[in-house]
């Protein structure tokens, strides 16, 4: 797969807005035609609550042609198959809870080893340039989906705040509000969920900060309306709902880390060839595709060994796992 | 089979429908995997926990009639262990066998639901007059064999869990009580007379 940072994408390689809505809309029309012609009138119902068109589409999302031989997981699936305890503990769980969490108003705070510490509103986070990349999405329990996130770079983000030689790692937080998030009335987890990367990850072109989904606003059990994605990590890196942004010069202590160190690391990269002591990493499922061939060899750094591997040399990926 | 055996036989074939419905239907989430082998986990141990129920009942009710039925509640917990057995073993595991002895050796969770699937084939074998006549006492001895299937199949469970623990933790209560409800010394009802069918 060739995958170019988005700067050297050149301007005529991108798809005039106009056609890439007219696209969706023609694919979304397809979808909702054959949808009806297939189950009848009954179907409507269906394939409303089925597909995208439930939450409010991002504007002016710029397409890129990260992932673009994938074929992402189907909508329903992306949204009713989570792990978000904060939402509740089944992997449906979430997606019934959805609704306690109120996305806006939402702030996000910016602290730490950096010049320009900020707290900032959601809606100005959301007029930063979007743009839409079909990541491969593997979660440490060996099930995998394909997700066609909408949102921006994280790197390019985060230099905004000016961080200083100082900051060599950076923390993400969770909401932490028992009345919004219904999982955190049990301490499950030493809530709120917090999570890290190196300060060369954050800055790596394919991390990136998400804030919706096929082209819409990101559903509650998503994470729900910032999370973060790092495609070539197990899932629970990308942390959902995100308020708090660190600079630091500790390694901050990720949250499953801390419950249980030897199972799960702070780099949680895919690796097919470390083992967790429940799950054997070398195959996984892939979400949507029935009862059978649903699986697949699992690939170092989730397939992005080309972009990410420098970041890890010389590292033992068995001992920084 | 009288009627109350055919009761129970079809109750215990629900599950065994709901999930088939499921499959033809292709309704069982974006995981169909997982959903079978952990519905067909938990009924079988749903099935053992309500086999073991049965000398508690009769213990405190002198009601004798369930008893009856405790061969085949006790049967169809191991014929959904199998399926949750068969439905690892070709559909997660695509019957690779290396990857499956490995799977049994190396991680407690299948090892110990291994050694409870085991056991159960060994109860399920002998339940039959037969297999009673011929072992005698000792068939009583082994039989008491599920106890120990039971707690397996709860830990197995208990340790398959990533951190939210509560409703392995519900079995486990239900399986302590069970044991505990077996304890010498709790008072107990004299068993009630079978009454039998008046045949004109």
């Amino acid at each position: 797969m060739i995958i170019k940072p988005a700067s050297k994408i050149r301007s005529s390689e991108i798809t005039d807005q106009k056609i890439w809505r007219q696209r969706r809309q023609l694919i979304k029309a397809a979808a909702a035609g054959s949808g009806l012609l297939l189950t009848g009138m009954s179907g409507l119902a269906e394939a409303l609550y089925r597909g995208p068109g439930k939450l409010q589409s991002i504007p002016d999302v710029r397409d890129t042609d990260y992932g673009e031989d994938l074929k992402p997981t189907a909508y329903r699936h992306i949204t009713s198959y989570n792990n978000f305890y904060e939402l509740g503990y089944g992997k449906r769980a979430p997606a019934e809870n959805a609704d306690s969490l109120k996305p806006r108003p939402w702030t996000v705070k910016v602290s730490g080893e950096c010049e320009k510490p900020a707290v900032l509103d959601m809606e100005d986070i959301l007029k930063i340039d979007q743009e839409e990349r079909v990541y491969r999405f593997r979660c440490v329990e060996a099930w995998a989906m394909v997700v066609p996130w909408v949102g921006f770079p994280l790197g390019d983000f985060l230099k905004g705040f000016q961080p200083t030689s100082r900051a060599k790692y950076v923390e993400f937080t969770t909401l932490y509000d028992p009345k919004q998030m219904p999982g955190q009335k049990r301490k499950v987890l030493d809530w709120p969920y917090r999570e890290g990367l190196r300060m060369d990850e954050a800055m790596h072109p394919l991390a990136f900060m998400a804030t919706g989904l096929y082209g819409e606003q990101l559903p509650a059990q998503n994470g729900a309306p910032l999370r973060l994605v790092v495609p070539w990590k197990y899932g629970f890196k990308s942390i959902k709902s995100i308020v708090s942004i660190r600079f630091t010069q500790e390694m901050p202590a990720n949250t499953w880390r801390r419950i249980a160190g030897d199972e799960y690391g702070f780099y949680a990269n895919v690796n097919p060839r470390v083992p967790h002591p429940r799950w054997s990493q070398k195959r996984h499922r892939v979400l949507g595709r029935g009862l059978f061939g649903s699986k697949e060899d699992t690939q170092l750094f989730n397939g992005y060994a080309e972009e990410v591997a420098g970041l890890y040399k010389g590292m033992d990926l068995r001992k920084n796992f | 089979m009288n009627a109350w055996k055919l009761m129970v036989f079809v109750l215990c074939l629900l599950p065994l429908g709901y999930l088939g419905l499921g499959i033809y239907e292709e309704d069982l989430g974006p995981n169909p995997v997982e959903y079978l082998t952990h519905e067909t986990g938990i009924w079988a141990l749903r099935l053992l926990l309500l086999t073991l129920a049965i000398t508690p009942l009769r213990r405190f009710t002198g009601w004798r009639r369930p008893v009856m039925l405790r061969r085949m509640l006790g049967l169809f917990s191991f014929f959904y262990a199998c399926l949750h057995l068969l439905i690892w073993l070709w559909l997660d595991r695509e019957l690779i066998w290396s990857g499956m002895f490995d799977d049994v050796l190396k991680r407690p969770y299948i090892t110990v639901g291994f050694i409870a699937f085991l056991i159960l084939s060994a109860l399920a074998a002998t339940s039959n007059s037969f297999s009673m006549q011929r072992l005698g006492r000792r068939w009583k001895r082994l039989h008491r064999f599920a106890y120990a299937a039971a707690a397996l199949g709860i830990l197995h469970y208990l340790w398959l869990v990533k951190a939210d623990l509560l409703h392995p933790m519900i079995y486990m209560v239900v399986f302590l009580l069970l044991m505990g409800l077996r304890l010498p010394g709790l008072p107990e009802r004299k068993p009630m007379p079978f009454r039998r069918k008046v045949v004109s």
